[in-house]
């Protein structure tokens, strides 16, 4: 597309674009990789994890768009974006599964439409889960 | 037998993407390819609406962009909890109803809250149509209890009595088997 070769500055549209994506995109890989390593134990991992394969690998993959020169290229990048967008709640759910008959137990239930949660009540949530963290870690 | 066409279409727009050229001998050994697929998966009797999803058409095209934007506003959340130094989260689960009636429907509302950080699908339960999610904090909850991923999902659906049926015939000779 020709508007993309515009010059403005030292680069192209192009490039203006494809930075952006990327440096965002990297900012979500390496925040998403740091809740993996902050939060307390394996489900609330998955939601770093989360970060990591949703915005993070679409704006890595759409800023790469945005350097490719043939068509086909582009095409190529959106189909392993799609193809991650639908086997990646797969993996997740299954390593849920597997936590969960290995005997993890995924946190306090909290039936009914309420969503304040009691400040007692998450704070033992808390204690729990760390306790949780820890063995998972060791074993 | 629109679905066995429809899957003809895909994998012939798929064969020319990947190879991106349109010689003789590589277009018939792609069309030879397509044929065979299509033999080999009407014999394994997986040319459904399930595994080729063509009735959600046009209406998946509103989905996916309204999706994608759910998921950006949801990474942005999860970032601001991750990167702030106390880190306040409630990791809890909690259950929704999902109100789809084929199983293809229940899992791509499944998928779509675990596409969105913060929220994870751990499980389905009682007759399929209660999904357990797990989530870090109230707001991401909130997201989820709104109901308008639920009613959404509902709507790209546009089941027909005929596939509800031939959900039904599948669910029951899936059970007869030991």
């Amino acid at each position: 597309m020709a508007f993309l070769d515009i010059m403005i500055g030292p680069l192209a549209l192009a490039d203006w674009l494809s930075w952006f994506c990327l440096i965002i995109g990297a900012f979500f890989l390496i925040t998403g990789t740091l809740g993996i390593v902050r939060l307390p134990d394996v489900f609330s991992r998955m939601h770093g994890a989360g970060m990591v394969d949703t915005l993070g690998i679409m704006l890595m993959l759409i800023g790469l768009m945005f350097q490719a020169e043939e068509w086909i290229v582009v095409a190529k990048l959106g189909l392993i974006l799609m193809f991650i967008f639908f086997t990646s709640p797969t993996t997740t759910f299954a390593l849920a599964r597997a936590a969960i008959n290995g005997g993890i137990n995924p946190g306090p239930k909290k039936a009914g439409r309420s969503v304040d949660i009691q400040d007692k009540k998450s704070k033992d949530a808390k204690v729990e889960h760390k306790k949780q963290g820890t063995t998972s870690s060791n074993t | 037998m629109l679905h066995a066409m429809s899957l003809g279409a895909a994998l012939a727009v798929l064969w020319i993407l990947l190879s991106g050229m349109f010689e003789p001998l590589l277009i018939g050994l792609g069309v030879a390819s397509i044929v065979l697929t299509i033999w080999i998966a009407r014999h394994m009797d997986v040319v459904d609406h399930e595994a080729h999803p063509v009735h959600f058409g046009i209406r998946a095209l509103l989905y996916y962009p309204w999706l994608t934007k759910e998921i950006i506003i949801a990474n942005i959340d999860v970032a601001k909890v991750i990167l702030s130094p106390k880190m306040k989260i409630q990791p809890h689960v909690f259950t929704v109803k999902a109100s789809q009636l084929s199983d293809i429907g229940r899992t791509t509302y499944a998928n779509s809250i675990t596409l969105t950080p913060g929220t994870v699908t751990i499980a389905m339960t009682e007759g399929r149509d209660v999904v357990e999610v797990h989530a870090l904090t109230g707001a991401a909850r909130a997201g989820v209890e709104s109901n308008e991923m639920n009613r959404r999902c509902t709507a790209m659906e546009g089941m027909t009595q005929k596939d509800v049926e031939s959900d039904a015939k599948a669910r029951a000779e899936l059970e007869k088997k030991p």
